[in-house]
């Protein structure tokens, strides 16, 4: 009898152990686009008549101040940043106010009109324990390769709440990880869960109307078909701000779009 | 003469209790490190039984280190207590924590694969102080102090000490239910904040019922001294928790104060549970209840 509740005893042990051996390996696959703009029946945008809209992106105030990283956590990293420490980058100003790490888009109509596919891949790199960009932004199905610079392991992990979320690891040395996002999403928190302070942003676009500011602020989004559009801007400590832009026929439109320093955001 | 438990069985629960302790502060690690994810694959650690051990992996893995231990233990704990346990009760309760931990590492699991869903975490949280429970009662259990007979004090008046140990214990449960939700951001800070309240209240009154009704046990007047400190020591932890929370909020990255205090509330709220449960089981063992029929309402004899 008591051989017998033993034996029961191991099978329900044995049983657990198999379930947990099903488990496991991170995913690898990317997820099937659900409408690549470029593969939609339009016609190309006309050229002879496209315009562009063209800008600078500044803060309105004072900056908060950025905090320096404490990376003693990872001594691999810490030594990349000795004597020059590595600081958040929540807000990076150029001069004059001009903010980088936004990402400007168009939003509007744009289903008349094809796009070629966008193949190039979009790459993110992890350096010296940071997102080098720290925010980057592709198109719909456009392929982004994650590479990994340090000589430690990092697992990328972004967060996206209308993409499917994913989490991958990459010691020092392995391959890139190809990936890509089928819905728009502006814009999906990346972080690195080994390195807490390690975050990021992609911006994933449904038109090829979109560019990521650098230091001195400025965007440049060219080959715009005639029409009316709400430019938008993003970042990550403010949000968004937009406004609305008529392009004419082979307009160059200039306009700016001012980010408020809000108290609350410091 | 009535056969008794294993000394050496009571002492082995006892260091797999301190085990499941050591394992409940490797836990609340992870989540206040935020580094529940930085091991993405599951059982094995980056395919391997030992990755790299930096940064987020070392809380991670480690955690993962010491449930496979716990686990090994708790095995032990299962198959020594059927083996030379005389109380059949007992050893389908030591079954029952192996079952806990078995569980306990497959929601672990499903966390992990799953990017930390709010209710798997929770549940992965709370089941962890119930095992932690558990194992901390079958220590009482196969002690010799609770096998030794005694005469037992009468309780006759008002509400019966054991219900009232009772309810505070799954009203303390419920609490560490709540604060886990909290902590895995599947609700705000409310329902914990008026959790409290409630547990506040239960605790006073079931201390202060301890101490007032039975003053002549010293189990239980005792007891009640150590309830009353361990909740005050909570609401402390907990506020301060709270303010840490708060304050580092403005930093890249967990700090060392944030963590310190988030794991202390963490698992001080595991003691306090696990004591209100000994101090239940304390009332069972040394007070006799009187049937409500032959109960008195409090005030009653003074009248």
């Amino acid at each position: 009898m008591k051989g017998k509740s033993l034996f029961g005893m191991a099978a329900a042990v044995a049983l657990a152990t198999a379930m947990i051996s099903c488990g496991g390996g991170s995913n690898t696959s990317s997820e099937a686009p659900a409408a690549t703009p470029a593969a939609s029946a339009g016609k190309p945008v006309d050229a002879s008549t496209a315009g562009s809209v063209k800008g600078t992106i500044k803060l309105d105030g004072t900056a908060p101040k950025m905090k320096v990283i404490n990376m003693a956590a990872e001594p691999v990293c810490a030594k990349v940043h000795a004597g020059d420490p590595a600081m958040t980058q929540d807000v990076v100003t150029g001069s004059g106010g001009s903010l980088a790490n936004v990402i400007v888009y168009l939003q509007g109509d744009f289903s008349a009109y094809s796009f070629p596919p966008a193949t190039t891949p979009v790459t993110i790199d992890q350096k010296g324990c940071q997102y080098n960009p720290h925010v980057l932004a592709l198109m719909i199905g456009q392929p982004l390769e994650v590479t990994n610079s340090d000589m430690t392991t990092h697992n990328i992990h972004p967060v996206p709440k209308d993409n499917r979320e994913w989490n991958e690891s990459q010691p020092p040395g392995s391959a890139p990880i190809m990936q890509s996002f089928a819905r728009e999403e502006v814009a999906i928190p990346v972080k690195c869960n080994v390195h807490p302070w390690m975050k990021g942003y992609i911006g994933v676009m449904a038109s090829p109307y979109f560019q990521v500011t650098g230091k001195d602020g400025s965007f440049d989004l060219t080959n715009v078909p005639p029409g009316t559009y709400m430019l938008t801007a993003w970042q990550e400590l403010y949000g968004t701000t937009n406004m609305m832009v008529t392009v004419g026929p082979k307009e160059d439109k200039s306009v700016d779009l001012t980010f408020k320093a809000t108290a609350g955001a410091d | 003469m009535e056969a008794r438990s294993d000394r050496r069985v009571h002492t082995f629960a006892v260091f797999t209790a301190c085990c499941t302790f050591l394992l409940l502060i490797a836990g609340a690690l992870v989540t206040s490190n935020d580094a529940g994810l930085s091991v993405p694959d599951w059982p094995l650690s980056y395919g391997s039984l030992m990755p790299p051990m930096v940064g987020g992996i070392f809380y991670e893995h480690g955690h993962r280190m010491i449930a496979a231990f716990v686990g090994f233990l708790s095995i032990i704990l299962a198959v020594s207590l059927w083996r030379t346990e005389p109380r059949r009760w007992l050893r389908w309760l030591g079954v029952a924590a192996l079952g806990a931990v078995i569980a306990q590492g497959i929601l672990g699991g499903i966390t992990v694969l799953f990017f930390l869903p709010a209710s798997i975490s929770a549940a992965h949280a709370t089941l962890a102080q119930i095992f932690f429970c558990t194992v901390v009662a079958i220590a009482l259990f196969t002690s010799a102090w609770w096998q030794r007979a005694r005469p037992l004090a009468v309780d006759g008046q008002g509400t019966a000490i054991h219900s009232l140990g009772i309810a505070t214990a799954a009203a303390t449960l419920v609490q560490i239910i709540l604060g886990a939700a909290f902590r895995h951001k599947g609700f705000g800070i409310d329902p914990h904040l008026a959790g409290a309240v409630v547990v506040t209240g239960l605790l006073f009154w079931f201390s202060a019922t301890l101490r007032l009704r039975f003053p002549d046990v010293p189990a239980l007047r005792n007891s009640a001294r150590v309830l009353h400190a361990f909740i005050g020591i909570q609401l402390l932890l907990g506020a301060a928790a709270y303010w840490s929370r708060l304050y580092s909020r403005q930093f890249p990255q967990p700090i060392p104060v944030m963590v310190t205090l988030t794991v202390m509330h963490t698992v001080f709220g595991a003691v306090l549970l696990a004591t209100v449960v000994v101090v239940t089981l304390l009332c069972y063992c040394l007070v006799r209840p009187l049937p409500s029929e032959s109960r008195v309402a409090v005030g009653a004899r003074e009248a």
